[in-house]
């Protein structure tokens, strides 16, 4: 089966969604990045929709998800690069990815992801 | 009047299948001059009712028209089924109801995002959803 592969940068897992989405695929997907989360203590997790020329009902679904389960594991969810045509539709089909932060492209979805986590580095500096 | 001025039918058999259904229907509307905005709209749509079909109607197939009324161009998609069919369909039509454990978007998020939508359908005999989107509608 196809996969999608989930690239691991310092405190944070980058995925970008190059392949065309079927339903099993994003479930293998979220199963995948909340197991990954989970192992290797990432802090935040950056999707990068940019090649999806559709999300619908059931894709907007697991990203939510996603956001959801991998708050309870303490990592942020930042969801970048959505095509404007996909916005609208998103918003017309009524769903508004609630919960979910998003961010332009890849690069302030990073800032973002580094604004909204302490990382322990800082941590042990504050307290020297 | 509604004249056909192509028509071709995808089979939908598994969830892989959308794939090329989508594809399919992105050339079509490219073809017929839609922008990429109705574009994306009719492809969402069409992925929600190819879901409901596999769902529910345990697949089936999807004819996918380029069709002209005067000097406007469109695409129209019929979902045929020969599933179990829709017992209420003004519940199915509903905002945030669903037999199975989705958001229950599908049938009215599909209907919003199209120019014209029509649901026939029978109990035991199967479901047939016709939607059409104009190129500028």
């Amino acid at each position: 089966m196809d996969r999608i592969p989930i690239l691991r940068m310092g405190p944070f897992l980058l995925v970008t969604i190059q392949t065309d989405l079927y339903d099993r695929l994003a479930l293998s997907l979220e199963a995948d990045l909340v197991q990954m989360v989970s192992k290797t203590g990432a802090r935040g997790v950056l999707i990068d929709i940019s090649a999806q020329s559709i999300v619908d009902s059931f894709m907007g679904r697991i990203i939510g998800n996603i956001a959801s389960m991998c708050k309870i594991l303490d990592a942020e969810t930042v969801v970048v690069g959505m095509q404007p045509a996909v916005a609208i539709t998103l918003i017309e089909l009524g769903l508004e990815l609630k919960g979910v932060y998003t961010a332009l492209n890849v690069e302030r979805g990073m800032e973002l992801l580094q604004s909204k986590i302490t990382l322990p580095t800082e941590d042990t500096e504050e307290e020297e | 009047m509604i004249i056909s001025l192509s028509k071709e039918t995808v089979e939908v058999i598994k969830e892989q299948d959308t794939i090329f259904l989508r594809n399919r229907i992105k050339e079509c509307a490219t073809k017929a001059g839609m922008g990429l905005v109705n574009q994306t709209k009719l492809i969402t749509a069409a992925s929600e009712l190819a879901r409901n079909m596999l769902r529910y109607g345990g697949g089936g197939s999807v004819q996918v028209e380029i069709v002209s009324k005067g000097k406007e161009n469109g695409i129209r998609l019929a979902f045929i089924d020969k599933g179990p069919g829709i017992a209420d369909i003004p519940l199915a039509m509903k905002d945030g109801y669903s037999t199975g454990k989705s958001l229950g978007l599908g049938l009215p998020g599909a209907k919003r995002l199209v120019s014209e939508f029509d649901i026939k359908s029978k109990v035991g005999e199967g479901t047939v959803i016709t939607i059409l989107k104009w190129k500028n509608g």
